[in-house]
Protein backbone atom coordinates (compact mmCIF):
# COMPACT_ATOMS: atom_id res chain seq x y z
CA UNK A 1 0.00 0.00 0.00
CA UNK A 2 1.74 3.37 -1.22
CA UNK A 3 2.44 5.62 1.76
CA UNK A 4 0.30 8.21 1.44
CA UNK A 5 -2.62 5.93 1.51
CA UNK A 6 -1.01 4.53 4.75
CA UNK A 7 -0.19 7.59 6.41
CA UNK A 8 -4.26 8.78 6.17
CA UNK A 9 -5.74 5.82 8.06
CA UNK A 10 -3.40 6.49 10.75
CA UNK A 11 -6.17 7.91 13.20
CA UNK A 12 -8.58 5.21 12.39
CA UNK A 13 -5.77 2.27 12.67
CA UNK A 14 -3.27 3.48 15.58
CA UNK A 15 -5.98 5.68 17.36
CA UNK A 16 -9.09 3.91 16.72
CA UNK A 17 -10.59 7.15 15.91
CA UNK A 18 -14.76 6.93 15.14
CA UNK A 19 -17.57 9.79 14.19
CA UNK A 20 -20.44 9.96 16.22
CA UNK A 21 -23.26 11.50 14.44
CA UNK A 22 -24.81 15.12 16.55
CA UNK A 23 -28.43 14.21 14.98
CA UNK A 24 -28.79 10.87 15.92
CA UNK A 25 -25.66 9.62 18.15
CA UNK A 26 -24.99 6.80 15.72
CA UNK A 27 -21.02 5.69 15.42
CA UNK A 28 -18.91 5.34 12.03
CA UNK A 29 -16.27 3.60 11.46
CA UNK A 30 -14.69 4.84 9.93
CA UNK A 31 -15.68 8.54 10.04
CA UNK A 32 -18.44 9.36 7.27
CA UNK A 33 -19.22 13.29 5.91
CA UNK A 34 -22.83 12.12 6.34
CA UNK A 35 -24.72 10.21 8.68
CA UNK A 36 -26.93 6.87 6.76
CA UNK A 37 -29.00 7.22 8.91
CA UNK A 38 -30.41 10.93 9.75
CA UNK A 39 -28.29 13.12 7.11
CA UNK A 40 -27.00 15.14 9.54
CA UNK A 41 -23.70 16.44 8.48
CA UNK A 42 -22.06 17.56 11.98
CA UNK A 43 -20.41 14.43 13.85
CA UNK A 44 -17.92 15.10 17.16
CA UNK A 45 -14.69 12.44 17.16
CA UNK A 46 -15.11 9.66 19.86
CA UNK A 47 -12.57 6.33 20.46
CA UNK A 48 -13.95 3.24 19.41
CA UNK A 49 -14.54 0.46 22.74
CA UNK A 50 -11.37 -2.04 22.91
CA UNK A 51 -14.18 -4.55 24.00
CA UNK A 52 -16.80 -6.94 21.69
CA UNK A 53 -18.18 -9.74 21.03
CA UNK A 54 -17.35 -12.28 18.55
CA UNK A 55 -20.62 -12.73 15.24
CA UNK A 56 -18.86 -14.89 13.04
CA UNK A 57 -15.26 -15.90 11.74
CA UNK A 58 -13.18 -17.98 9.40
CA UNK A 59 -10.20 -19.44 9.38
CA UNK A 60 -8.05 -17.95 6.58
CA UNK A 61 -5.82 -21.20 4.93
CA UNK A 62 -5.46 -19.55 1.11
CA UNK A 63 -4.11 -15.94 2.23
CA UNK A 64 -3.49 -13.05 0.18
CA UNK A 65 0.62 -13.24 -0.25
CA UNK A 66 1.41 -10.07 2.12
CA UNK A 67 -0.26 -12.71 4.71
CA UNK A 68 1.45 -15.69 4.17
CA UNK A 69 3.66 -15.97 6.34
CA UNK A 70 0.68 -15.71 9.04
CA UNK A 71 -1.39 -18.37 7.38
CA UNK A 72 -3.54 -19.97 8.92
CA UNK A 73 -5.28 -17.40 10.70
CA UNK A 74 -8.26 -16.62 12.15
CA UNK A 75 -10.81 -13.60 10.97
CA UNK A 76 -13.81 -12.49 12.51
CA UNK A 77 -16.85 -9.76 12.33
CA UNK A 78 -16.77 -7.94 15.75
CA UNK A 79 -19.26 -5.98 17.29
CA UNK A 80 -17.33 -3.66 19.68
CA UNK A 81 -19.80 -2.76 22.74
CA UNK A 82 -22.00 0.19 21.59
CA UNK A 83 -22.66 -1.49 18.58
CA UNK A 84 -19.60 -0.29 16.21
CA UNK A 85 -18.99 -3.48 14.10
CA UNK A 86 -15.26 -4.58 12.63
CA UNK A 87 -13.39 -7.03 11.06
CA UNK A 88 -10.04 -7.73 12.28
CA UNK A 89 -8.03 -11.01 13.01
CA UNK A 90 -7.99 -13.02 16.04
CA UNK A 91 -4.80 -13.48 17.04
CA UNK A 92 -3.20 -15.25 20.31
CA UNK A 93 -6.77 -17.91 20.09
CA UNK A 94 -6.41 -22.11 19.89
CA UNK A 95 -8.15 -21.89 16.14
CA UNK A 96 -10.17 -24.91 16.80
CA UNK A 97 -11.79 -23.19 20.12
CA UNK A 98 -13.49 -19.84 18.60
CA UNK A 99 -16.98 -19.29 19.19
CA UNK A 100 -19.95 -17.13 18.29
CA UNK A 101 -20.37 -14.55 21.05
CA UNK A 102 -16.97 -15.29 22.96
CA UNK A 103 -15.69 -11.87 24.19
CA UNK A 104 -12.70 -9.83 22.54
CA UNK A 105 -10.76 -7.39 23.24
CA UNK A 106 -8.83 -5.23 20.45
CA UNK A 107 -5.03 -4.69 20.63
CA UNK A 108 -2.58 -2.81 18.28
CA UNK A 109 -0.33 -5.20 16.22
CA UNK A 110 1.44 -5.72 13.69
CA UNK A 111 -1.01 -6.50 10.29
CA UNK A 112 1.83 -7.36 7.51
CA UNK A 113 5.20 -6.37 6.21
CA UNK A 114 5.05 -4.25 2.80
CA UNK A 115 7.91 -6.30 0.60
CA UNK A 116 11.31 -6.69 0.93
CA UNK A 117 12.08 -2.31 1.38
CA UNK A 118 8.50 -1.59 2.31
CA UNK A 119 6.76 0.01 5.21
CA UNK A 120 5.59 -2.38 8.33
CA UNK A 121 1.58 -2.10 8.38
CA UNK A 122 0.42 -1.80 11.40
CA UNK A 123 -3.30 -1.38 12.86
CA UNK A 124 -5.91 -3.04 15.58
CA UNK A 125 -6.26 -7.30 16.37
CA UNK A 126 -8.93 -8.70 18.51
CA UNK A 127 -7.54 -11.24 20.90
CA UNK A 128 -9.91 -13.39 23.96
CA UNK A 129 -10.57 -11.19 26.37
CA UNK B 1 -41.96 3.55 -21.50
CA UNK B 2 -41.36 0.78 -24.67
CA UNK B 3 -41.92 -2.89 -23.59
CA UNK B 4 -38.62 -4.60 -24.44
CA UNK B 5 -37.59 -8.04 -26.06
CA UNK B 6 -34.51 -9.96 -25.96
CA UNK B 7 -34.00 -11.39 -29.18
CA UNK B 8 -30.78 -12.98 -29.51
CA UNK B 9 -28.18 -14.50 -26.83
CA UNK B 10 -24.36 -16.15 -27.45
CA UNK B 11 -22.16 -17.34 -25.00
CA UNK B 12 -19.12 -19.44 -26.33
CA UNK B 13 -17.63 -22.17 -24.15
CA UNK B 14 -15.49 -21.14 -21.51
CA UNK B 15 -12.39 -22.17 -19.39
CA UNK B 16 -8.85 -21.45 -19.39
CA UNK B 17 -8.99 -19.54 -23.25
CA UNK B 18 -4.97 -19.01 -22.99
CA UNK B 19 -5.00 -18.93 -27.17
CA UNK B 20 -7.56 -15.99 -26.94
CA UNK B 21 -7.19 -12.48 -26.43
CA UNK B 22 -10.17 -10.23 -24.32
CA UNK B 23 -11.00 -8.85 -27.63
CA UNK B 24 -11.47 -12.46 -29.01
CA UNK B 25 -13.29 -13.55 -26.69
CA UNK B 26 -15.85 -11.30 -26.18
CA UNK B 27 -16.58 -10.51 -30.05
CA UNK B 28 -16.85 -14.57 -30.61
CA UNK B 29 -19.63 -14.25 -28.00
CA UNK B 30 -21.12 -11.31 -29.59
CA UNK B 31 -21.43 -12.18 -33.02
CA UNK B 32 -23.14 -15.13 -31.88
CA UNK B 33 -25.48 -13.44 -30.09
CA UNK B 34 -25.93 -11.27 -33.50
CA UNK B 35 -26.36 -13.89 -35.39
CA UNK B 36 -28.90 -15.63 -33.03
CA UNK B 37 -31.09 -12.42 -33.46
CA UNK B 38 -30.71 -11.89 -36.95
CA UNK B 39 -29.91 -8.81 -37.26
CA UNK B 40 -27.22 -6.76 -39.29
CA UNK B 41 -26.22 -3.90 -36.97
CA UNK B 42 -26.83 -2.86 -33.90
CA UNK B 43 -27.13 0.71 -32.73
CA UNK B 44 -25.49 0.72 -29.60
CA UNK B 45 -23.46 -1.29 -26.92
CA UNK B 46 -22.96 -1.78 -23.18
CA UNK B 47 -20.22 -4.31 -21.91
CA UNK B 48 -20.12 -5.48 -17.83
CA UNK B 49 -16.30 -6.02 -17.21
CA UNK B 50 -14.55 -5.79 -13.74
CA UNK B 51 -11.55 -5.43 -13.83
CA UNK B 52 -10.01 -5.53 -17.73
CA UNK B 53 -7.39 -2.96 -15.92
CA UNK B 54 -6.08 -5.34 -13.74
CA UNK B 55 -6.39 -9.11 -15.11
CA UNK B 56 -5.03 -7.52 -19.10
CA UNK B 57 -3.55 -3.74 -18.27
CA UNK B 58 -6.54 -3.24 -20.56
CA UNK B 59 -8.99 0.09 -20.21
CA UNK B 60 -11.17 1.67 -22.22
CA UNK B 61 -13.04 -1.31 -23.51
CA UNK B 62 -15.87 0.77 -25.47
CA UNK B 63 -13.54 1.76 -27.63
CA UNK B 64 -11.93 -1.38 -28.07
CA UNK B 65 -15.02 -3.60 -28.26
CA UNK B 66 -16.88 -1.65 -30.61
CA UNK B 67 -13.84 -1.08 -32.95
CA UNK B 68 -13.33 -5.27 -33.16
CA UNK B 69 -16.97 -6.00 -33.64
CA UNK B 70 -16.28 -3.65 -36.46
CA UNK B 71 -19.59 -1.22 -35.06
CA UNK B 72 -17.53 2.25 -34.89
CA UNK B 73 -19.07 4.33 -34.25
CA UNK B 74 -21.88 3.16 -32.29
CA UNK B 75 -21.95 4.53 -28.85
CA UNK B 76 -20.66 2.16 -26.03
CA UNK B 77 -20.27 1.99 -22.40
CA UNK B 78 -18.22 -0.47 -20.12
CA UNK B 79 -20.14 -0.85 -17.52
CA UNK B 80 -19.01 -2.23 -13.69
CA UNK B 81 -19.97 -3.09 -10.66
CA UNK B 82 -17.68 -6.15 -9.69
CA UNK B 83 -19.63 -9.37 -10.44
CA UNK B 84 -22.61 -7.86 -11.14
CA UNK B 85 -21.19 -5.77 -13.93
CA UNK B 86 -23.07 -8.10 -16.71
CA UNK B 87 -26.24 -7.56 -14.77
CA UNK B 88 -26.15 -3.93 -14.67
CA UNK B 89 -24.95 -3.96 -18.12
CA UNK B 90 -28.29 -5.37 -19.12
CA UNK B 91 -29.92 -3.35 -17.68
CA UNK B 92 -28.53 -0.32 -18.95
CA UNK B 93 -29.31 -1.96 -22.22
CA UNK B 94 -32.95 -2.68 -21.26
CA UNK B 95 -33.23 1.66 -19.67
CA UNK B 96 -32.19 2.47 -23.69
CA UNK B 97 -34.34 0.62 -25.50
CA UNK B 98 -37.56 1.16 -22.93
CA UNK B 99 -36.63 4.66 -23.11
CA UNK B 100 -36.41 5.04 -26.88
CA UNK B 101 -32.95 6.20 -27.01
CA UNK B 102 -31.84 3.29 -29.14
CA UNK B 103 -33.86 0.44 -31.01
CA UNK B 104 -31.10 -2.37 -31.60
CA UNK B 105 -28.82 -2.84 -28.33
CA UNK B 106 -26.30 -5.20 -27.31
CA UNK B 107 -25.44 -5.85 -23.85
CA UNK B 108 -22.61 -8.30 -23.08
CA UNK B 109 -20.06 -9.17 -20.77
CA UNK B 110 -16.58 -10.27 -20.65
CA UNK B 111 -13.57 -11.25 -18.22
CA UNK B 112 -10.46 -12.73 -19.21
CA UNK B 113 -8.89 -13.70 -16.02
CA UNK B 114 -6.31 -16.22 -16.50
CA UNK B 115 -3.60 -13.98 -17.84
CA UNK B 116 -2.62 -13.43 -14.60
CA UNK B 117 -1.00 -15.29 -11.89
CA UNK B 118 -3.63 -16.74 -9.10
CA UNK B 119 -2.26 -14.04 -6.80
CA UNK B 120 -2.88 -11.45 -9.25
CA UNK B 121 -6.50 -12.55 -10.07
CA UNK B 122 -6.74 -13.28 -6.19
CA UNK B 123 -6.01 -9.44 -6.12
CA UNK B 124 -8.05 -8.17 -8.76
CA UNK B 125 -11.39 -9.71 -7.18
CA UNK B 126 -10.38 -8.50 -3.67
CA UNK B 127 -10.80 -4.98 -5.16
CA UNK B 128 -14.58 -5.64 -4.69
CA UNK B 129 -14.52 -5.66 -0.83
CA UNK B 130 -13.29 -2.70 1.09
CA UNK B 131 -9.98 -2.33 0.87
CA UNK B 132 -8.91 0.13 3.80
CA UNK B 133 -11.21 -1.92 6.21
CA UNK B 134 -11.26 -5.84 5.15
CA UNK B 135 -8.80 -6.23 2.82
CA UNK B 136 -6.10 -4.86 4.73
CA UNK B 137 -6.57 -6.67 7.39
CA UNK B 138 -5.89 -10.08 5.37
CA UNK B 139 -9.67 -11.18 4.37
CA UNK B 140 -10.10 -12.98 0.75
CA UNK B 141 -13.26 -13.45 -0.64
CA UNK B 142 -14.12 -16.94 0.21
CA UNK B 143 -13.38 -15.95 3.85
CA UNK B 144 -16.46 -13.09 3.14
CA UNK B 145 -18.44 -15.90 2.31
CA UNK B 146 -17.23 -18.24 4.87
CA UNK B 147 -17.88 -15.62 7.22
CA UNK B 148 -21.62 -15.44 5.86
CA UNK B 149 -21.91 -19.58 5.74
CA UNK B 150 -20.77 -19.39 9.66
CA UNK B 151 -23.20 -17.08 10.50
CA UNK B 152 -26.31 -18.97 8.65
CA UNK B 153 -25.59 -22.34 10.63
CA UNK B 154 -25.16 -20.89 13.60
CA UNK B 155 -28.33 -18.98 13.43
CA UNK B 156 -30.53 -21.29 11.07
CA UNK B 157 -28.78 -24.86 11.30
CA UNK B 158 -27.39 -24.88 7.63
CA UNK B 159 -25.51 -27.84 7.87
CA UNK B 160 -21.86 -28.55 5.96
CA UNK B 161 -23.51 -30.74 3.43
CA UNK B 162 -26.32 -28.32 2.56
CA UNK B 163 -23.82 -26.37 1.49
CA UNK B 164 -22.02 -29.23 -0.39
CA UNK B 165 -25.38 -30.01 -1.84
CA UNK B 166 -25.58 -26.64 -3.79
CA UNK B 167 -22.50 -27.71 -5.58
CA UNK B 168 -23.75 -31.09 -6.34
CA UNK B 169 -26.27 -30.12 -8.14
CA UNK B 170 -25.11 -27.56 -10.17
CA UNK B 171 -22.62 -29.64 -11.13
CA UNK B 172 -24.95 -32.47 -12.28
CA UNK B 173 -26.81 -29.66 -13.98
CA UNK B 174 -23.87 -28.36 -16.21
CA UNK B 175 -22.59 -31.89 -16.77
CA UNK B 176 -25.72 -31.25 -19.63
CA UNK B 177 -24.30 -27.99 -20.40
CA UNK B 178 -21.72 -28.00 -23.51
CA UNK B 179 -20.74 -24.66 -22.42
CA UNK B 180 -19.55 -25.52 -19.28
CA UNK B 181 -15.74 -25.11 -18.06
CA UNK B 182 -15.77 -27.68 -14.95
CA UNK B 183 -18.90 -30.49 -16.28
CA UNK B 184 -17.80 -33.13 -13.87
CA UNK B 185 -20.35 -34.33 -11.78
CA UNK B 186 -19.20 -34.35 -7.93
CA UNK B 187 -20.68 -35.73 -4.93
CA UNK B 188 -21.48 -34.87 -1.42
CA UNK B 189 -17.73 -36.69 -0.64
CA UNK B 190 -15.99 -35.06 -3.03
CA UNK B 191 -16.96 -31.60 -1.73
CA UNK B 192 -16.38 -32.32 1.97
CA UNK B 193 -13.22 -33.51 0.82
CA UNK B 194 -11.83 -31.29 -0.83
CA UNK B 195 -9.12 -28.65 0.39
CA UNK B 196 -10.07 -26.27 3.14
CA UNK B 197 -10.07 -22.75 1.91
CA UNK B 198 -11.54 -20.27 4.91
CA UNK B 199 -13.48 -22.89 7.21
CA UNK B 200 -16.21 -23.76 6.75
CA UNK B 201 -15.97 -23.91 2.71
CA UNK B 202 -13.53 -25.89 1.04
CA UNK B 203 -12.31 -26.00 -2.73
CA UNK B 204 -15.53 -27.09 -3.78
CA UNK B 205 -17.74 -24.83 -2.62
CA UNK B 206 -15.82 -21.72 -4.70
CA UNK B 207 -16.56 -21.04 -8.37
CA UNK B 208 -13.53 -20.70 -10.64
CA UNK B 209 -11.49 -18.24 -12.31
CA UNK B 210 -12.98 -18.34 -16.12
CA UNK B 211 -11.93 -16.51 -18.99
CA UNK B 212 -15.50 -16.03 -20.85
CA UNK B 213 -18.18 -13.89 -22.41
CA UNK B 214 -21.81 -13.64 -22.79
CA UNK B 215 -24.07 -11.50 -24.85
CA UNK B 216 -28.23 -10.33 -25.77
CA UNK B 217 -29.37 -8.54 -28.04
CA UNK B 218 -32.48 -6.26 -27.29
CA UNK B 219 -34.99 -4.28 -29.04
CA UNK B 220 -38.35 -2.46 -28.92
CA UNK B 221 -41.30 -5.23 -29.45
CA UNK B 222 -42.96 -4.18 -32.34
CA UNK B 223 -39.52 -4.54 -33.93
CA UNK B 224 -38.49 -7.98 -32.43
CA UNK B 225 -42.06 -9.35 -34.09
CA UNK B 226 -40.44 -7.98 -37.00
CA UNK B 227 -36.97 -8.95 -37.11
CA UNK B 228 -37.16 -12.83 -35.36
CA UNK B 229 -39.39 -16.28 -36.07
CA UNK B 230 -38.30 -17.37 -32.47
CA UNK B 231 -40.26 -17.24 -29.35
CA UNK B 232 -40.33 -13.55 -27.95
CA UNK B 233 -38.80 -13.10 -24.58
CA UNK B 234 -39.63 -10.16 -22.77
CA UNK B 235 -37.70 -8.33 -20.19
CA UNK B 236 -40.81 -7.44 -17.51
CA UNK B 237 -38.97 -6.56 -14.29
CA UNK B 238 -35.44 -5.02 -13.63
CA UNK B 239 -33.91 -3.79 -10.16
CA UNK B 240 -30.80 -2.93 -8.88
CA UNK B 241 -29.81 -2.25 -5.37
CA UNK B 242 -26.51 -1.27 -3.49
CA UNK B 243 -26.14 -2.19 0.56
CA UNK B 244 -22.51 -1.25 2.73
CA UNK B 245 -19.57 -2.60 0.82
CA UNK B 246 -18.12 -4.03 4.06
CA UNK B 247 -20.11 -7.11 5.11
CA UNK B 248 -19.20 -6.18 8.77
CA UNK B 249 -21.28 -3.10 8.41
CA UNK B 250 -24.55 -4.65 7.65
CA UNK B 251 -26.98 -5.49 10.80
CA UNK B 252 -27.56 -9.42 9.65
CA UNK B 253 -24.28 -11.30 8.25
CA UNK B 254 -26.58 -13.81 6.53
CA UNK B 255 -28.76 -11.69 4.72
CA UNK B 256 -28.25 -10.03 1.20
CA UNK B 257 -30.11 -6.66 1.24
CA UNK B 258 -29.30 -5.92 -2.07
CA UNK B 259 -30.61 -8.66 -3.83
CA UNK B 260 -33.74 -8.73 -1.40
CA UNK B 261 -33.95 -4.84 -2.71
CA UNK B 262 -33.61 -5.52 -6.15
CA UNK B 263 -36.09 -9.00 -5.98
CA UNK B 264 -39.20 -6.36 -4.49
CA UNK B 265 -38.29 -3.84 -7.07
CA UNK B 266 -38.07 -6.35 -10.43
CA UNK B 267 -41.35 -8.49 -9.16
CA UNK B 268 -43.33 -5.13 -8.37
CA UNK B 269 -42.44 -4.21 -12.21
CA UNK B 270 -42.80 -7.50 -13.26
CA UNK B 271 -46.50 -7.83 -11.60
CA UNK B 272 -45.19 -11.33 -10.48
CA UNK B 273 -44.64 -12.95 -7.32
CA UNK B 274 -41.93 -15.19 -6.48
CA UNK B 275 -44.40 -18.35 -6.79
CA UNK B 276 -44.85 -17.33 -10.36
CA UNK B 277 -40.92 -18.36 -11.16
CA UNK B 278 -40.51 -21.12 -13.49
CA UNK B 279 -36.82 -21.16 -12.93
CA UNK B 280 -33.93 -19.19 -11.77
CA UNK B 281 -30.23 -18.57 -12.38
CA UNK B 282 -28.62 -16.81 -9.25
CA UNK B 283 -25.12 -16.23 -8.17
CA UNK B 284 -23.47 -18.76 -6.65
CA UNK B 285 -20.16 -17.66 -6.46
CA UNK B 286 -19.94 -19.81 -3.66
CA UNK B 287 -22.16 -22.65 -2.29
CA UNK B 288 -23.75 -20.33 0.82
CA UNK B 289 -24.56 -17.42 -1.31
CA UNK B 290 -27.00 -19.67 -3.71
CA UNK B 291 -28.64 -20.33 -0.01
CA UNK B 292 -29.15 -16.48 1.14
CA UNK B 293 -29.86 -15.42 -2.42
CA UNK B 294 -33.12 -17.38 -2.96
CA UNK B 295 -33.77 -16.94 0.36
CA UNK B 296 -33.37 -13.15 0.00
CA UNK B 297 -35.83 -13.33 -3.37
CA UNK B 298 -38.55 -15.16 -1.42
CA UNK B 299 -37.85 -18.10 -3.67
CA UNK B 300 -37.82 -20.51 -0.17
CA UNK B 301 -38.80 -19.07 3.48
CA UNK B 302 -35.29 -16.94 5.34
CA UNK B 303 -33.18 -19.83 7.05
CA UNK B 304 -34.46 -22.55 4.82
CA UNK B 305 -32.51 -22.30 1.86
CA UNK B 306 -30.15 -25.18 2.83
CA UNK B 307 -32.66 -27.35 3.92
CA UNK B 308 -34.89 -26.95 0.33
CA UNK B 309 -31.69 -27.51 -1.20
CA UNK B 310 -31.32 -30.48 0.46
CA UNK B 311 -35.17 -31.73 -0.38
CA UNK B 312 -34.34 -30.75 -4.11
CA UNK B 313 -36.61 -28.41 -3.95
CA UNK B 314 -34.21 -26.33 -6.42
CA UNK B 315 -33.05 -29.13 -8.62
CA UNK B 316 -34.27 -29.75 -12.06
CA UNK B 317 -37.26 -31.56 -11.20
CA UNK B 318 -38.36 -29.77 -8.08
CA UNK B 319 -40.57 -26.74 -7.56
CA UNK B 320 -37.81 -23.86 -8.07
CA UNK B 321 -34.86 -24.96 -10.35
CA UNK B 322 -32.10 -22.86 -9.32
CA UNK B 323 -28.96 -22.54 -11.53
CA UNK B 324 -29.77 -24.87 -14.61
CA UNK B 325 -27.37 -23.87 -16.71
CA UNK B 326 -24.51 -25.18 -13.90
CA UNK B 327 -24.27 -22.10 -12.27
CA UNK B 328 -21.66 -20.24 -11.78
CA UNK B 329 -19.85 -22.85 -10.08
CA UNK B 330 -19.80 -25.32 -12.54
CA UNK B 331 -20.56 -23.16 -15.92
CA UNK B 332 -17.79 -21.15 -14.47
CA UNK B 333 -17.49 -17.38 -13.11
CA UNK B 334 -15.79 -14.66 -15.59
CA UNK B 335 -16.88 -12.46 -13.36
CA UNK B 336 -18.16 -9.67 -15.80
CA UNK B 337 -19.91 -12.10 -18.49
CA UNK B 338 -21.97 -13.93 -15.67
CA UNK B 339 -24.73 -11.44 -15.31
CA UNK B 340 -25.11 -11.74 -18.75
CA UNK B 341 -24.66 -16.03 -19.08
CA UNK B 342 -27.63 -16.05 -16.48
CA UNK B 343 -30.14 -14.18 -18.94
CA UNK B 344 -28.64 -16.26 -22.13
CA UNK B 345 -29.90 -19.47 -19.73
CA UNK B 346 -32.98 -18.22 -18.99
CA UNK B 347 -33.43 -16.87 -22.41
CA UNK B 348 -32.80 -20.41 -23.97
CA UNK B 349 -34.91 -22.48 -21.49
CA UNK B 350 -37.94 -19.96 -21.87
CA UNK B 351 -37.54 -20.75 -25.75
CA UNK B 352 -37.52 -24.22 -25.06
CA UNK B 353 -33.68 -24.82 -26.55
CA UNK B 354 -32.02 -25.84 -23.24
CA UNK B 355 -31.63 -29.64 -24.24
CA UNK B 356 -31.12 -32.01 -21.72
CA UNK B 357 -31.48 -29.75 -18.49
CA UNK B 358 -34.57 -27.94 -20.08
CA UNK B 359 -37.29 -27.07 -17.66
CA UNK B 360 -40.35 -28.39 -19.25
CA UNK B 361 -43.09 -25.68 -20.21
CA UNK B 362 -41.36 -22.87 -18.20
CA UNK B 363 -42.77 -19.64 -18.98
CA UNK B 364 -41.03 -17.11 -16.01
CA UNK B 365 -37.26 -17.31 -15.66
CA UNK B 366 -35.35 -14.74 -13.01
CA UNK B 367 -31.88 -14.24 -12.83
CA UNK B 368 -29.87 -12.61 -9.98
CA UNK B 369 -26.06 -11.20 -10.01
CA UNK B 370 -24.25 -9.53 -7.49
CA UNK B 371 -21.42 -7.52 -7.01
CA UNK B 372 -18.83 -8.53 -4.22
CA UNK B 373 -20.09 -9.81 -0.67
CA UNK B 374 -23.51 -8.45 -1.86
CA UNK B 375 -22.82 -4.75 -1.97
CA UNK B 376 -24.45 -4.49 -5.29
CA UNK B 377 -27.15 -6.96 -6.80
CA UNK B 378 -29.00 -6.57 -10.32
CA UNK B 379 -32.54 -8.99 -10.54
CA UNK B 380 -33.93 -9.52 -13.81
CA UNK B 381 -37.42 -11.49 -15.19
CA UNK B 382 -38.41 -12.32 -18.03
CA UNK B 383 -41.20 -13.94 -19.80
CA UNK B 384 -41.80 -15.67 -22.79
CA UNK B 385 -44.69 -14.39 -25.03
ZN1 LIG C 1 -27.36 10.51 12.24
Amino acid sequence: MPSPRYWREIPQRYRLEASKCKGCGKVFFPPRLVCSSCKSREFEMVKLEREGKLITYTIIRVPPSQFTDQSPYAMGVVELNGGVKILSQIADCNLDKLEIGQKLRIEFRKIYNEGEAGIICYGYKCVPA
Amino acid sequence: MREVAIIGVGMNKWGELWNKSLRDVFTEAALLAIDDAGVDHIDSMYVGCMSSGLFVGQEHLSSLLADYLGTNPIPAARIESACASGGLALRLGFIEVASGTSDIVLAGGVEKMTDVAVDGATFALSTAADQEYEVYHGITFPGLYAMMARAHMHKYGTTREQLAQVAVKNHHNGSMNPLAQFPQKVTVENVMKSVMIADPLRILDCSPITDGAAAAILCPMDLAKKITKKPLVKIIGSGNATDTIALHSRDDITEIGSTKVAGEKAFKMAGKKPENIDLAEVHDCFTIAEICVIEALGLVDKGKGGKATEDGLTALDGKIPINTSGGLKSKGHPVGATGVAQVCEVVKQLRGEAGDRQIKGAKVGLTQNMGGSGGSSVVHIMEVV
